[in-house]
């Protein structure tokens, strides 16, 4: 019955997935637009991450559909999902800390390098210009979120403090241009003022990027009350809300949902 | 702004002197018989190691190797053929400076699957034997040119190890190291009980010639002779040469990205599009065919091949040097093979306890220095570039 609206990029029908006996998602419905950010809350083990984890393959569902852009991503492998066009960070940082900012980065960027390995070895003068035009691409980005940052690429990754982590981890989101990004609580671990500067960050590349479309799972409402178009309340694997912040704010069973039953 | 290269390069003389004081060292400690005197020098290298170090003299020797890399390396090999040079007639010394250039081979090969891929292969020893019985199989049954036959006895290495990719890809950690383990204890009992590979007496290797030139004839350049050993040593170091540069270009390049970002995050890697099984496979077969072609070269040196040759110990040695050096960088691993080879050599006291030796060595290094004696440096994909 659900007719797809033309412009959406995300459709998500009566998706379930089990663990054991626990329903972890449960029917869910989403529909998502092009460039909009959407707040995904909801109290602890209420099927936010599995959200994620199912979307970009990690979790194979168990029922319904998630199409993406007008194309069935539902049984896809985190490898298409990303050459689909989504890409994600994750709630404890995934970094590779021995490695450089510059290789991280990369290592997002992967679907837009040449993976040949006649390339990569004896081409080495192609290999160059390929490695000179990615550094600068992702110097600018990195610029972006933080200036001083950019002048130490080639500094290990496990050497920094948690925020900049963050913002290497989105930039590793960001670097292969996805129509779709994932953030799974970018504030987590960080201070007040922190989370209040990333935010910046991300409003500023949603600006440069009109056409990126977001989700946030978030859990200090000030964030999602400042960056969200739309949020999505879910508790127990289903969706109890869909609407602006101060909609959902005012929701019975979304305060039932957070401070239990009066 | 990034320019192109900066002039302020790292200067290249602290790693030159270094290269050359080693090299005196080694020849000093190759010259030198008398058992107490071998083990004062090594005492002596150890103490100028470990002063070196709390000088902070090895930070700019670092510099240096990571900078200027390609000369530094140019340096390297003209001190080897010195060494060579010096000991020309000397058979002994020069099968052990091929037997260490030999296995710092097979170890790069070791360093893509672990080091990089974070395949374990406890089998190195193995795919090292099948390369030298390709090489006497080969040589005995046909008369296929000998250059083929290196590449034909990496190429089986990694035919063979190709058996395991299976168990190796469905298995993690630890389990993938048990799939190897019974792998070599396997190929062990195979060759003695196999007949036609000639059972536990193993077979001949006859001597290796390339372009229509025996390699077991020594060499008489005027009233200069050269023992029979300086042509494989030589071929050894043509061989060691272009595997290092294939392993640093390797290193260097999305590829080596591509095997670093599975090893130490396979969950992230694949989230961002990477193929694990391509990457893993492409590092597996690799590095087994490094290890074959090692293999192949050192049945010819020693001619002769035997199952004993090649066991579970031979193993963990090939895993010892690894752990020493520094995993995952190839200088590293050419100075662990010289140590882990040449001392057992040298000092005979110890020839009996040398497993015990090494591997209290490696407990200590894992301890007190967990990334080995030189460990790796965050990547460079071009020595000296700086944004």
């Amino acid at each position: 019955m659900t007719q797809t609206s033309p412009d959406a990029l995300l459709t998500v029908q009566a998706l379930t997935k089990r663990f054991g006996g626990l329903v972890a998602l449960d029917q869910l419905e989403l529909e998502m637009y092009r460039g909009e950010i959407i707040g995904l809350i909801g109290p602890n083990g209420s099927g936010k991450t599995t959200f994620f984890n199912v979307i970009t393959g990690l979790y194979g569902a168990d029922g319904g559909n998630v199409r993406f852009g007008g194309a069935d991503i539902t049984r896809s492998t985190p490898q298409a999902v990303y050459h689909a066009g989504i890409s994600r960070t994750f709630q404890r940082s995934r970094l590779s800390l021995p490695l450089s900012i510059f290789d991280n980065i990369m290592i997002g960027n992967h679907k837009r390098l040449s993976q040949g390995v006649w390339f990569n070895i004896m081409r080495r003068g192609a290999f160059r210009a390929e490695f000179a035009a990615s550094f600068e691409e992702a110097r600018a980005l990195v610029e972006v979120f933080d200036a001083p940052l950019a002048d130490r690429m080639l500094e290990p990754v496990g050497g920094l403090p948690m925020i900049d982590r963050r913002r290497i981890e989105i930039c590793r989101a960001l670097i292969s241009r996805p129509k779709l990004l994932l953030l799974d609580e970018p504030s987590a671990g960080m201070t007040h003022d922190e989370t209040k500067q990333l935010m910046d960050d991300i409003l500023e590349i949603r600006d440069r990027i009109q056409e990126l479309s977001i989700v946030i799972v978030e859990h200090e409402m000030g964030v999602i009350e400042r960056i969200t178009d739309r949020c999505i309340v879910l508790n127990f694997g289903r969706k109890i809300a869909d609407g602006t912040f101060a909609m959902i704010a005012a929701d019975k069973q979304v305060q039932e949902a957070y401070l239990g039953l009066q | 702004m990034t320019g192109k290269s900066k002039t302020s390069v790292a200067s290249i003389l602290p790693g030159a002197v270094t290269l050359v004081l080693a090299t005196v060292y080694l020849i000093v400690l190759l010259r030198v018989e008398n058992q107490a005197t071998i083990l004062a020098l090594l005492g002596v290298g150890i103490a100028a190691v470990v002063m070196a170090n709390w000088l902070g003299w090895f930070a700019s020797v670092g510099q240096s190797f990571g900078e200027r890399e390609g000369p530094l390396g140019l340096l390297a090999v003209g001190l080897a053929v010195v060494v060579a040079g010096y000991f020309h007639g000397d058979h002994f010394v020069l099968l052990l400076l091929c037997t260490v250039l030999l296995y710092t081979l097979a170890t790069l090969g070791l360093n893509l699957q672990f080091g990089f891929a974070g395949v374990l292969n406890f089998a190195g020893a193995s795919f090292f034997g099948i390369g030298a019985y390709t090489a006497a199989v080969l040589n005995e049954h046909t008369s296929i040119p000998h250059l083929f036959v290196l590449l034909i006895g990496g190429g089986m290495a990694a035919l063979i190890g190709s058996l395991l990719l299976l168990p190796v890809l469905r298995t993690r950690g630890h389990y993938a190291a048990v799939v190897t383990i019974a792998f070599a204890l396997l190929f062990k009992t195979f060759l003695e009980v196999n007949d036609l590979l000639g059972g536990p007496q193993g077979l001949q290797v006859k001597s290796m010639v390339l372009f229509g030139w025996s390699f077991n004839n020594n060499i008489e350049i005027g009233s200069l002779e050269l023992s029979f050993y300086f042509a494989y040593f030589i071929a050894s170091v043509l061989l060691l040469v272009g595997a290092f540069i294939l392993v640093r270009r390797l290193e260097r390049s999305w590829i080596g990205l591509n095997l670093d970002a599975l090893r130490l995050d396979e969950t992230a890697a694949q989230c961002f599009g990477l193929n694990i099984v391509r990457w893993k496979v492409t590092a597996f077969l690799l590095g087994n065919f490094l290890i074959g072609v090692a293999g192949t070269l050192q049945g010819f040196v020693t001619g002769f091949v035997q199952p004993n040759s090649y066991t579970f110990a031979d193993s963990l040695i090939f895993v010892s040097i690894l752990l020493l050096g520094g995993i995952g960088n190839p200088w590293g691993v050419a100075v662990a093979t010289i140590i882990v080879v040449i001392v057992p050599e040298k000092l005979q006291v110890i020839q009996e306890y040398r497993f015990l030796l090494f591997s209290s060595l490696v407990i200590m290094v894992l301890l007190f220095r967990p990334d080995g004696l030189l460990p790796r440096s965050v990547r460079n994909y071009f020595p000296g570039w700086r944004p």
